[in-house]
């Protein structure tokens, strides 16, 4: 069943390539925007861009998650989802796992490039692609609590960010925070220690809590 | 002798008892206020460190620990309610957000005006200043999801669910001055060790740290007895209460 539903979403985004890009474009332009507001100057910029990428990933991120339950809410899939006696929490996995495939992946295989436009040296090229690795999914897991929680309602988007966008502050200080160090010429590993256990929590709890949100959106 | 308990459970009976016990609270509220600020402002001695500006520490840190207190007691209720299915639970849980989210206010507030002469600085990014802050969104988050919800049993589920996620945040506020180094000063007060500050200096906060708790109980209680009106209005008991008019 888990793979069924990471296919089946798949599937519908390939059907719908549009929505992909439009999240990866969203990024690149958010963060092509600084340099403009800023100023070129390369000191500068080089080193606000680890604190730029992760912020334009968070918004990226945060953007793409009323897709993820809001057209099987629609159409009624949710509703037979609930009903499948498989765990739904397995299900809700899945359906985190494809969000991440489809909107997580894309922006960590673009960091380096972007990185690149702001003259960040190669090691903390890779550090900066990393973190993201590393961070992605916990932004797909904690943003699925949200996005069940505010389905079908009024303003949800707006009000998912109130929601989320402070639960990914840690996500953000020490994702950026591993490349900030990287540059500095400090260690890195401890940054990447916590986005670990960040990552191990959320997925134990981040599913179930889905899970229960959803049960009661659809009450 | 056994009380029983349940009977409060009821949000009809709990309604006369919270209107009986606001009184006390609220006496008890005004007259440890009064003494608080006495002995902050007159009694307790000049710091030999900060001058006279410390003073702010009389209303800066019971507010701070309000702040956080009323988070993990919010959460608390909420989860009661929704693993138990109580409804008063969760209506206290509601209650309790917007006093906790203007404690969280007056804590960065009294912080700046604290920081302005310490640090020369309104405002620090510290690990403490940012969780105080990301505490205040997680309070204002917590009373949008309610307000966006119309079903009122459905909004008290939503809010427990973010109320509960968020309580993470809860040991990283309290921890930070340990765990990083911060500008922030570490805790003056501690229960294992002895207190680092005058006797009179720590009896002005401990007052002043109970009169921001019967504040608290009793804003929650006039709040929450407002939320029973409001969802019970339909009942006869309602009705029958002198002055309401349908």
């Amino acid at each position: 069943m888990l793979i069924w539903v990471i296919r089946r979403d798949l599937l519908l985004a390939m059907r719908r390539q549009a929505d992909v890009l439009t999240t990866l474009f969203f990024f690149i332009i958010v963060v092509s925007l600084f340099p403009l507001g800023v100023g070129p100057e390369m000191n500068t910029l080089r080193i606000m861009a680890p604190g730029i990428v992760w912020v334009a990933a968070l918004l990226a991120s945060m953007l793409s998650l009323g897709r993820m339950f809001s057209n099987d809410y629609l159409d009624g899939t949710l509703e037979q989802i609930l009903l499948s006696p498989t765990s739904l929490s397995l299900l809700v996995l899945g359906k985190m796992f494809s969000h991440w495939l489809i909107t997580g992946v894309p922006l960590v295989l673009m960091a380096p490039v972007l990185g690149i436009q702001y003259d960040l040296p190669f090691s903390a090229l890779a550090v900066l692609t990393l973190s993201l690795l590393l961070g992605t999914p916990i932004l797909s897991l904690i943003g699925a609590i949200g996005a069940a929680l505010t389905l079908g309602l009024r303003g949800g988007g707006v009000l998912v960010s109130l929601l989320v966008l402070p639960l990914y502050i840690p996500v953000l200080i020490f994702g950026a925070g591993a490349v900030e160090a990287s540059v500095a010429g400090l260690g890195f590993d401890a940054h990447f220690s916590l986005l670990g256990a960040f990552l191990l929590v959320s997925l134990v709890f981040a599913p179930w809590a889905t899970a229960a949100s959803l049960r009661i959106s659809m009450e | 002798m056994s009380i029983n308990w349940y009977k409060y459970a009821s949000p009809a009976s709990f309604y006369f008892l919270a209107g009986k016990m606001i009184w006390y609270f609220s006496i008890a509220a005004a007259v440890l206020l009064i003494a608080g600020l006495y002995i902050g402002f007159f009694v307790a001695p000049t710091d030999f460190q900060q001058g006279e500006a410390y003073r702010i520490i009389f209303i800066h840190v019971p507010v701070a620990w309000m702040s956080m207190f009323l988070y993990v007691v919010m959460a608390f209720w909420a989860g009661i309610g929704l693993a138990f299915n109580t409804r008063l639970s969760s209506m206290v849980a509601t209650a309790i957000a917007p006093t906790g989210a203007m404690f969280t206010f007056l804590a960065l507030w009294t912080g700046a005006w604290w920081g302005k002469p310490m640090w020369g600085a309104w405002w620090v990014w510290d690990a403490r200043l940012t969780s105080e802050l990301i505490l205040l969104f997680l309070y204002i988050g917590f009373m949008s999801l309610q307000a966006a919800i119309d079903d009122p049993r459905r909004a008290d589920k939503a809010g427990a669910i973010i109320a509960l996620v968020g309580v993470v945040n809860i040991p990283i506020i309290y921890f930070s001055v340990q765990w990083w180094n911060t500008l922030h000063q570490g805790a003056s007060v501690s229960i294992t060790q002895s207190p680092k500050m005058a006797t009179a200096m720590l009896a002005g906060m401990l007052i002043m740290s109970l009169a921001a708790w019967m504040y608290s109980i009793a804003m929650i209680l006039k709040r929450t007895r407002a939320i029973i009106l409001e969802r019970e209005r339909h009942t006869t008991w309602v009705a029958e209460l002198k002055g309401t008019k349908r």
